[in-house]
Protein backbone atom coordinates (compact mmCIF):
# COMPACT_ATOMS: atom_id res chain seq x y z
CA UNK A 1 0.00 0.00 0.00
CA UNK A 2 1.03 3.57 -1.03
CA UNK A 3 0.07 7.17 0.21
CA UNK A 4 -0.02 9.73 -1.68
CA UNK A 5 -0.35 13.16 -0.02
CA UNK A 6 -1.51 15.91 -2.50
CA UNK A 7 -1.58 19.21 -0.64
CA UNK A 8 2.96 19.34 -1.07
CA UNK A 9 2.06 18.99 -4.19
CA UNK A 10 -0.92 20.67 -5.39
CA UNK A 11 -1.11 22.84 -2.49
CA UNK A 12 -4.65 23.60 -0.73
CA UNK A 13 -7.01 24.71 -4.12
CA UNK A 14 -5.73 21.37 -6.39
CA UNK A 15 -6.43 22.94 -10.00
CA UNK A 16 -3.27 21.91 -11.90
CA UNK A 17 -4.01 19.42 -14.43
CA UNK A 18 -0.35 19.02 -15.27
CA UNK A 19 0.38 18.02 -11.49
CA UNK A 20 -2.32 15.35 -11.61
CA UNK A 21 -1.21 13.76 -14.56
CA UNK A 22 2.05 13.27 -13.30
CA UNK A 23 0.90 11.59 -10.08
CA UNK A 24 -1.37 9.35 -11.82
CA UNK A 25 1.11 8.48 -14.49
CA UNK A 26 4.93 8.49 -12.36
CA UNK A 27 3.13 7.16 -9.11
CA UNK A 28 -0.50 5.61 -8.90
CA UNK A 29 0.11 3.65 -12.20
CA UNK A 30 3.08 1.91 -11.15
CA UNK A 31 1.48 1.17 -7.97
CA UNK A 32 -1.09 -0.20 -9.36
CA UNK A 33 1.05 -2.25 -11.65
CA UNK A 34 2.72 -4.00 -8.90
CA UNK A 35 -0.49 -5.03 -7.01
CA UNK A 36 -0.44 -2.20 -4.69
CA UNK A 37 -3.51 -0.26 -3.12
CA UNK A 38 -3.02 3.52 -3.51
CA UNK A 39 -4.30 5.83 -0.64
CA UNK A 40 -4.64 9.45 -2.09
CA UNK A 41 -4.71 11.80 1.03
CA UNK A 42 -6.05 15.31 0.28
CA UNK A 43 -5.83 16.42 3.89
CA UNK A 44 -5.78 20.48 4.12
CA UNK A 45 -6.57 20.49 0.11
CA UNK A 46 -10.00 22.63 0.52
CA UNK A 47 -10.85 22.05 -2.80
CA UNK A 48 -10.58 20.92 -6.28
CA UNK A 49 -11.72 21.29 -9.88
CA UNK A 50 -13.36 18.53 -11.81
CA UNK A 51 -10.59 18.92 -14.38
CA UNK A 52 -8.18 18.21 -12.06
CA UNK A 53 -9.98 14.72 -10.19
CA UNK A 54 -10.84 13.62 -14.04
CA UNK A 55 -7.09 14.27 -14.91
CA UNK A 56 -6.21 12.38 -11.43
CA UNK A 57 -8.56 9.69 -11.92
CA UNK A 58 -10.75 8.90 -15.22
CA UNK A 59 -8.40 7.20 -17.06
CA UNK A 60 -7.44 4.88 -14.00
CA UNK A 61 -11.53 4.19 -14.75
CA UNK A 62 -11.63 3.80 -17.93
CA UNK A 63 -8.02 1.30 -18.82
CA UNK A 64 -8.20 -0.67 -15.51
CA UNK A 65 -12.53 -0.51 -14.93
CA UNK A 66 -14.48 0.06 -12.33
CA UNK A 67 -12.91 -2.72 -10.28
CA UNK A 68 -9.68 -0.12 -9.56
CA UNK A 69 -12.26 1.89 -7.02
CA UNK A 70 -11.31 -1.36 -4.99
CA UNK A 71 -7.69 -0.61 -5.20
CA UNK A 72 -7.94 3.19 -4.62
CA UNK A 73 -8.99 5.37 -1.14
CA UNK A 74 -9.63 8.75 -1.04
CA UNK A 75 -8.43 9.90 2.63
CA UNK A 76 -9.37 12.86 4.91
CA UNK A 77 -11.64 14.66 1.82
CA UNK A 78 -13.60 17.73 2.25
CA UNK A 79 -17.11 18.03 1.27
CA UNK A 80 -16.44 19.54 -1.90
CA UNK A 81 -13.22 17.34 -2.72
CA UNK A 82 -16.29 14.56 -2.21
CA UNK A 83 -18.52 15.81 -4.28
CA UNK A 84 -16.25 16.32 -6.97
CA UNK A 85 -14.06 12.91 -6.72
CA UNK A 86 -17.88 11.35 -6.85
CA UNK A 87 -19.00 13.73 -10.12
CA UNK A 88 -16.27 12.35 -11.96
CA UNK A 89 -15.94 8.45 -10.98
CA UNK A 90 -20.37 8.51 -11.10
CA UNK A 91 -19.76 9.84 -14.96
CA UNK A 92 -16.93 7.93 -16.02
CA UNK A 93 -18.80 4.76 -14.64
CA UNK A 94 -21.50 5.77 -17.09
CA UNK A 95 -19.26 5.96 -19.98
CA UNK A 96 -17.79 4.04 -22.98
CA UNK B 1 -10.32 46.72 -35.75
CA UNK B 2 -12.42 49.77 -33.80
CA UNK B 3 -13.30 49.61 -30.53
CA UNK B 4 -14.96 52.03 -28.75
CA UNK B 5 -15.13 51.97 -24.89
CA UNK B 6 -18.73 53.41 -24.24
CA UNK B 7 -20.57 55.34 -21.47
CA UNK B 8 -22.05 52.03 -20.34
CA UNK B 9 -21.02 48.61 -21.10
CA UNK B 10 -21.96 45.41 -18.56
CA UNK B 11 -23.31 41.74 -19.53
CA UNK B 12 -26.68 42.92 -19.17
CA UNK B 13 -26.58 45.87 -21.94
CA UNK B 14 -23.17 44.64 -23.74
CA UNK B 15 -24.82 43.96 -26.98
CA UNK B 16 -24.72 47.51 -28.07
CA UNK B 17 -20.87 47.46 -27.37
CA UNK B 18 -20.34 44.33 -29.16
CA UNK B 19 -22.19 45.55 -32.43
CA UNK B 20 -20.07 48.31 -32.56
CA UNK B 21 -16.65 46.33 -32.53
CA UNK B 22 -15.25 47.09 -36.04
CA UNK B 23 -13.36 43.93 -36.62
CA UNK B 24 -12.10 44.68 -40.04
CA UNK B 25 -8.23 45.57 -40.70
CA UNK B 26 -6.91 42.91 -38.19
CA UNK B 27 -3.46 44.38 -38.39
CA UNK B 28 -4.01 47.75 -36.53
CA UNK B 29 -6.46 48.71 -33.46
CA UNK B 30 -7.93 52.15 -32.78
CA UNK B 31 -9.39 52.68 -29.27
CA UNK B 32 -11.81 55.74 -28.63
CA UNK B 33 -13.66 56.07 -25.72
CA UNK B 34 -17.00 57.71 -24.63
CA UNK B 35 -15.74 61.54 -23.76
CA UNK B 36 -17.61 62.26 -20.24
CA UNK B 37 -17.67 58.90 -18.94
CA UNK B 38 -16.55 54.93 -18.90
CA UNK B 39 -17.63 52.58 -17.41
CA UNK B 40 -17.59 49.18 -18.55
CA UNK B 41 -17.57 45.51 -17.76
CA UNK B 42 -13.50 43.64 -16.82
CA UNK B 43 -14.49 41.99 -19.82
CA UNK B 44 -14.26 44.52 -21.98
CA UNK B 45 -10.94 45.54 -20.65
CA UNK B 46 -10.15 41.92 -21.07
CA UNK B 47 -11.56 42.12 -24.48
CA UNK B 48 -8.93 45.22 -25.31
CA UNK B 49 -5.85 43.95 -23.85
CA UNK B 50 -5.88 40.92 -26.08
CA UNK B 51 -6.74 42.56 -29.56
CA UNK B 52 -4.01 45.28 -28.03
CA UNK B 53 -1.28 42.26 -27.72
CA UNK B 54 -2.15 40.61 -30.57
CA UNK B 55 -1.86 43.30 -32.59
CA UNK B 56 1.67 44.97 -30.91
CA UNK B 57 2.03 48.28 -29.41
CA UNK B 58 3.53 49.35 -32.50
CA UNK B 59 -0.05 48.73 -34.24
CA UNK B 60 -2.29 50.37 -31.80
CA UNK B 61 -3.82 53.84 -31.73
CA UNK B 62 -5.43 55.00 -28.52
CA UNK B 63 -7.21 58.35 -28.90
CA UNK B 64 -6.29 60.80 -26.12
CA UNK B 65 -8.94 60.08 -23.40
CA UNK B 66 -10.91 62.88 -21.68
CA UNK B 67 -13.43 60.83 -19.81
CA UNK B 68 -13.36 61.57 -15.95
CA UNK B 69 -13.59 57.97 -15.15
CA UNK B 70 -10.11 57.10 -17.28
CA UNK B 71 -8.26 56.68 -14.22
CA UNK B 72 -10.21 53.08 -14.08
CA UNK B 73 -8.26 51.83 -17.16
CA UNK B 74 -4.86 53.05 -15.58
CA UNK B 75 -6.04 51.29 -12.57
CA UNK B 76 -7.16 48.09 -14.17
CA UNK B 77 -3.29 47.94 -16.18
CA UNK B 78 -4.81 48.59 -19.55
CA UNK B 79 -1.90 50.62 -21.13
CA UNK B 80 0.87 48.97 -18.58
CA UNK B 81 0.02 45.45 -20.36
CA UNK B 82 -0.02 47.03 -23.75
CA UNK B 83 3.17 48.51 -23.15
CA UNK B 84 1.49 52.26 -23.57
CA UNK B 85 2.21 55.46 -21.95
CA UNK B 86 -1.05 56.90 -20.90
CA UNK B 87 0.29 59.73 -18.37
CA UNK B 88 -2.98 59.34 -16.53
CA UNK B 89 -2.01 59.58 -12.33
CA UNK B 90 -3.55 57.29 -10.40
CA UNK B 91 -5.28 58.70 -6.99
CA UNK B 92 -5.00 55.87 -4.37
CA UNK B 93 -8.25 54.59 -3.51
CA UNK B 94 -9.89 53.49 -0.87
CA UNK B 95 -10.83 49.92 -2.94
CA UNK B 96 -8.22 49.70 -4.78
CA UNK B 97 -7.37 46.32 -3.47
CA UNK B 98 -10.12 44.83 -4.40
CA UNK B 99 -9.50 43.84 -8.26
CA UNK B 100 -7.69 41.66 -10.58
CA UNK B 101 -5.97 44.33 -12.95
CA UNK B 102 -5.27 43.04 -16.32
CA UNK B 103 -2.80 39.89 -16.29
CA UNK B 104 -1.80 37.23 -19.33
CA UNK B 105 -1.96 33.81 -18.65
CA UNK B 106 0.48 31.76 -21.06
CA UNK B 107 1.30 28.89 -19.30
CA UNK B 108 -0.03 26.43 -16.33
CA UNK B 109 2.51 26.89 -13.93
CA UNK B 110 1.58 30.89 -14.10
CA UNK B 111 -2.02 30.63 -13.51
CA UNK B 112 -1.67 28.66 -10.56
CA UNK B 113 1.30 31.05 -9.32
CA UNK B 114 -1.85 33.85 -10.36
CA UNK B 115 -4.67 31.43 -8.55
CA UNK B 116 -2.50 31.68 -5.34
CA UNK B 117 -1.64 35.09 -5.34
CA UNK B 118 -5.02 36.83 -6.66
CA UNK B 119 -7.02 35.70 -3.69
CA UNK B 120 -5.38 37.67 -1.00
CA UNK B 121 -5.87 40.92 -3.72
CA UNK B 122 -10.10 40.43 -3.17
CA UNK B 123 -10.49 40.52 0.59
CA UNK B 124 -13.41 37.88 0.46
CA UNK B 125 -14.26 35.59 2.78
CA UNK B 126 -13.13 31.88 1.99
CA UNK B 127 -16.80 30.55 0.97
CA UNK B 128 -16.41 33.38 -1.42
CA UNK B 129 -13.38 32.78 -3.08
CA UNK B 130 -14.47 29.31 -3.75
CA UNK B 131 -16.73 29.45 -7.01
CA UNK B 132 -14.44 32.57 -8.37
CA UNK B 133 -11.17 30.97 -7.71
CA UNK B 134 -12.67 27.50 -9.49
CA UNK B 135 -13.87 29.91 -12.68
CA UNK B 136 -10.82 31.41 -13.15
CA UNK B 137 -8.98 28.37 -13.12
CA UNK B 138 -11.65 26.30 -15.20
CA UNK B 139 -11.45 29.06 -17.76
CA UNK B 140 -7.86 29.97 -17.94
CA UNK B 141 -6.85 26.30 -18.57
CA UNK B 142 -9.49 26.26 -21.55
CA UNK B 143 -7.69 28.74 -22.90
CA UNK B 144 -3.91 27.59 -22.42
CA UNK B 145 -5.27 24.49 -23.88
CA UNK B 146 -7.57 24.39 -26.78
CA UNK B 147 -7.45 28.15 -27.68
CA UNK B 148 -3.87 27.78 -29.56
CA UNK B 149 -3.19 31.27 -28.54
CA UNK B 150 0.47 32.79 -28.68
CA UNK B 151 -0.96 35.39 -26.08
CA UNK B 152 -2.71 32.99 -23.84
CA UNK B 153 -5.49 34.47 -21.23
CA UNK B 154 -6.27 38.11 -20.81
CA UNK B 155 -8.17 38.42 -17.56
CA UNK B 156 -9.49 41.20 -15.16
CA UNK B 157 -12.08 41.29 -12.49
CA UNK B 158 -13.63 43.33 -10.16
CA UNK B 159 -15.31 43.62 -6.84
CA UNK B 160 -17.81 46.10 -6.86
CA UNK B 161 -19.34 47.42 -3.13
CA UNK B 162 -22.85 48.62 -4.26
CA UNK B 163 -24.29 45.52 -5.56
CA UNK B 164 -21.39 43.17 -3.57
CA UNK B 165 -20.88 41.27 -7.37
CA UNK B 166 -17.58 40.36 -8.50
CA UNK B 167 -17.24 41.15 -12.48
CA UNK B 168 -14.85 38.42 -14.72
CA UNK B 169 -13.17 38.50 -17.56
CA UNK B 170 -11.78 36.13 -19.43
CA UNK B 171 -10.92 36.27 -23.00
CA UNK B 172 -8.56 35.01 -25.95
CA UNK B 173 -7.73 35.42 -29.35
CA UNK B 174 -7.09 32.15 -30.50
CA UNK B 175 -8.72 29.85 -33.05
CA UNK B 176 -12.49 30.06 -31.27
CA UNK B 177 -14.92 27.54 -30.01
CA UNK B 178 -16.21 26.15 -33.42
CA UNK B 179 -12.98 25.14 -34.61
CA UNK B 180 -12.06 23.63 -31.30
CA UNK B 181 -15.71 21.71 -30.74
CA UNK B 182 -15.37 20.99 -34.83
CA UNK B 183 -12.25 18.36 -34.05
CA UNK B 184 -15.06 15.87 -32.55
CA UNK B 185 -18.47 16.98 -33.45
CA UNK B 186 -20.57 18.78 -35.97
CA UNK B 187 -20.97 22.55 -35.89
CA UNK B 188 -22.31 24.37 -38.46
CA UNK B 189 -22.38 27.72 -36.79
CA UNK B 190 -20.66 29.24 -34.24
CA UNK B 191 -23.60 29.26 -31.99
CA UNK B 192 -23.88 25.81 -32.44
CA UNK B 193 -20.69 25.35 -31.16
CA UNK B 194 -20.92 27.56 -28.02
CA UNK B 195 -24.14 25.53 -27.46
CA UNK B 196 -22.71 22.04 -27.88
CA UNK B 197 -19.25 23.67 -25.58
CA UNK B 198 -21.83 24.09 -22.77
CA UNK B 199 -23.28 21.14 -22.91
CA UNK B 200 -22.09 18.48 -20.58
CA UNK B 201 -19.54 15.61 -21.57
CA UNK B 202 -19.26 17.60 -24.70
CA UNK B 203 -15.20 18.13 -25.66
CA UNK B 204 -13.66 19.04 -28.90
CA UNK B 205 -10.65 16.53 -28.14
CA UNK B 206 -12.66 13.04 -28.93
CA UNK B 207 -16.20 12.05 -29.53
CA UNK B 208 -16.14 9.36 -26.55
CA UNK B 209 -18.11 9.39 -23.75
CA UNK B 210 -15.91 10.39 -20.31
CA UNK B 211 -13.79 12.51 -22.73
CA UNK B 212 -9.81 11.86 -22.61
CA UNK B 213 -7.53 11.60 -19.58
CA UNK B 214 -6.96 14.85 -20.09
CA UNK B 215 -10.60 16.41 -21.03
CA UNK B 216 -13.93 15.95 -19.91
CA UNK B 217 -16.08 18.53 -21.69
CA UNK B 218 -17.18 19.67 -18.36
CA UNK B 219 -15.67 22.98 -17.57
CA UNK B 220 -17.61 25.36 -19.01
CA UNK B 221 -21.26 23.40 -18.06
CA UNK B 222 -20.19 23.89 -14.31
CA UNK B 223 -19.47 27.59 -14.82
CA UNK B 224 -22.54 27.92 -16.51
CA UNK B 225 -24.41 26.23 -13.57
CA UNK B 226 -22.69 28.42 -10.97
CA UNK B 227 -23.83 31.34 -12.49
CA UNK B 228 -27.11 29.68 -13.26
CA UNK B 229 -27.70 28.61 -8.92
CA UNK B 230 -26.27 32.07 -8.32
CA UNK B 231 -29.36 33.88 -10.45
CA UNK B 232 -26.00 35.65 -12.33
CA UNK B 233 -25.45 36.95 -15.84
CA UNK B 234 -22.76 34.66 -18.05
CA UNK B 235 -21.93 35.41 -21.52
CA UNK B 236 -20.01 33.69 -24.16
CA UNK B 237 -18.66 35.03 -27.36
CA UNK B 238 -17.43 33.59 -30.38
CA UNK B 239 -17.07 33.87 -34.28
CA UNK B 240 -19.90 35.21 -34.55
CA UNK B 241 -22.10 34.08 -31.80
CA UNK B 242 -22.87 35.39 -28.35
CA UNK B 243 -24.88 33.08 -25.58
CA UNK B 244 -25.81 34.93 -22.80
CA UNK B 245 -27.31 33.60 -19.81
CA UNK B 246 -29.97 36.26 -18.01
CA UNK B 247 -30.85 36.33 -14.93
CA UNK B 248 -33.66 34.35 -13.30
CA UNK B 249 -35.78 36.15 -11.10
CA UNK B 250 -38.11 33.96 -10.16
CA UNK B 251 -36.46 33.39 -6.69
CA UNK B 252 -39.36 31.12 -5.56
CA UNK B 253 -38.83 28.45 -7.85
CA UNK B 254 -36.09 26.03 -7.08
CA UNK B 255 -33.35 26.00 -9.78
CA UNK B 256 -32.87 22.97 -12.32
CA UNK B 257 -30.02 22.92 -14.22
CA UNK B 258 -30.32 22.55 -17.95
CA UNK B 259 -27.61 20.00 -20.24
CA UNK B 260 -28.86 22.06 -22.89
CA UNK B 261 -28.39 25.86 -22.60
CA UNK B 262 -30.89 26.38 -24.67
CA UNK B 263 -33.68 25.79 -22.18
CA UNK B 264 -32.10 28.43 -19.60
CA UNK B 265 -33.44 31.95 -19.55
CA UNK B 266 -31.38 33.58 -22.56
CA UNK B 267 -30.72 35.79 -25.15
CA UNK B 268 -28.42 34.75 -28.35
CA UNK B 269 -27.08 36.75 -31.08
CA UNK B 270 -25.15 34.90 -34.40
CA UNK B 271 -24.50 38.25 -36.61
CA UNK B 272 -22.15 40.10 -34.42
CA UNK B 273 -18.76 41.32 -35.64
CA UNK B 274 -16.50 38.28 -35.92
CA UNK B 275 -14.55 37.24 -32.94
CA UNK B 276 -11.16 35.17 -33.52
CA UNK B 277 -10.89 33.52 -30.24
CA UNK B 278 -13.22 33.63 -26.97
CA UNK B 279 -14.63 35.82 -24.77
CA UNK B 280 -16.44 34.58 -21.33
CA UNK B 281 -17.78 37.45 -18.87
CA UNK B 282 -19.22 35.97 -15.55
CA UNK B 283 -20.84 38.32 -12.87
CA UNK B 284 -21.37 36.14 -9.33
CA UNK B 285 -23.41 38.11 -6.15
CA UNK B 286 -21.40 37.30 -3.05
CA UNK B 287 -24.79 38.10 -1.58
CA UNK B 288 -26.62 35.38 -2.99
CA UNK B 289 -23.82 32.94 -3.26
CA UNK B 290 -25.03 29.39 -2.82
CA UNK B 291 -23.32 26.95 -0.84
CA UNK B 292 -20.72 25.47 -3.63
CA UNK B 293 -21.31 22.00 -1.79
CA UNK B 294 -25.31 22.66 -2.73
CA UNK B 295 -24.67 23.38 -6.82
CA UNK B 296 -22.28 20.29 -6.64
CA UNK B 297 -25.31 18.13 -6.23
CA UNK B 298 -27.28 19.94 -8.46
CA UNK B 299 -24.41 19.27 -11.44
CA UNK B 300 -23.83 15.71 -10.41
CA UNK B 301 -27.23 15.21 -10.71
CA UNK B 302 -27.87 16.96 -14.19
CA UNK B 303 -24.25 15.90 -15.33
CA UNK B 304 -25.40 12.19 -15.18
CA UNK B 305 -28.64 12.05 -16.22
CA UNK B 306 -27.44 14.04 -19.25
CA UNK B 307 -24.37 10.92 -20.23
CA UNK B 308 -26.83 8.42 -18.96
CA UNK B 309 -29.64 9.37 -21.36
CA UNK B 310 -26.49 10.57 -24.46
CA UNK B 311 -25.83 6.72 -23.59
CA UNK B 312 -28.95 5.37 -24.40
CA UNK B 313 -29.99 7.10 -27.24
CA UNK B 314 -26.77 6.13 -29.00
CA UNK B 315 -27.23 2.02 -28.29
CA UNK B 316 -31.06 2.86 -29.32
CA UNK B 317 -29.24 4.06 -32.58
CA UNK B 318 -26.70 1.01 -32.59
CA UNK B 319 -29.78 -1.70 -32.02
CA UNK B 320 -29.34 -5.02 -33.87
CA UNK B 321 -30.53 -5.04 -36.92
CA UNK B 322 -32.75 -8.51 -37.43
CA UNK B 323 -33.60 -9.53 -41.32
Amino acid sequence: MITIKLFPRVGSFAENKDLAREIRINEIIPALNNGKEVILDFSKVDSITQSFAHALISDLIRNYGDGVLDKISFKNCSETVKKIINIVVEYMQESE
Amino acid sequence: MKIHLPNSAWIGNIDPFLRSFDSSNTKRLEITAHKKWISVHPVILSMVAALGLKVGKSNIYCEKLEATSKHYLERMGLFKLLGLKSNIKVKEHESAGRFIPLTQIKDSQALTKFITEMIPLLHLEPKQVEPIRYIISELARNVLEHSQSDNGAILSAQYYKKSNTIRIGIVDTGVGIKETISKSHHASTDLEAIKLALTPGITGTTHKEGGTEFNAGAGLFFIKSIAKVNRDFFMIYSGKAMYKLLKDDSSKKQIKLYADSFKDKHSKNENFPFWEGTVVGIDLSLEATEQFSVLLDLIRNTYVKTVRERKKEKYKKRGARFI
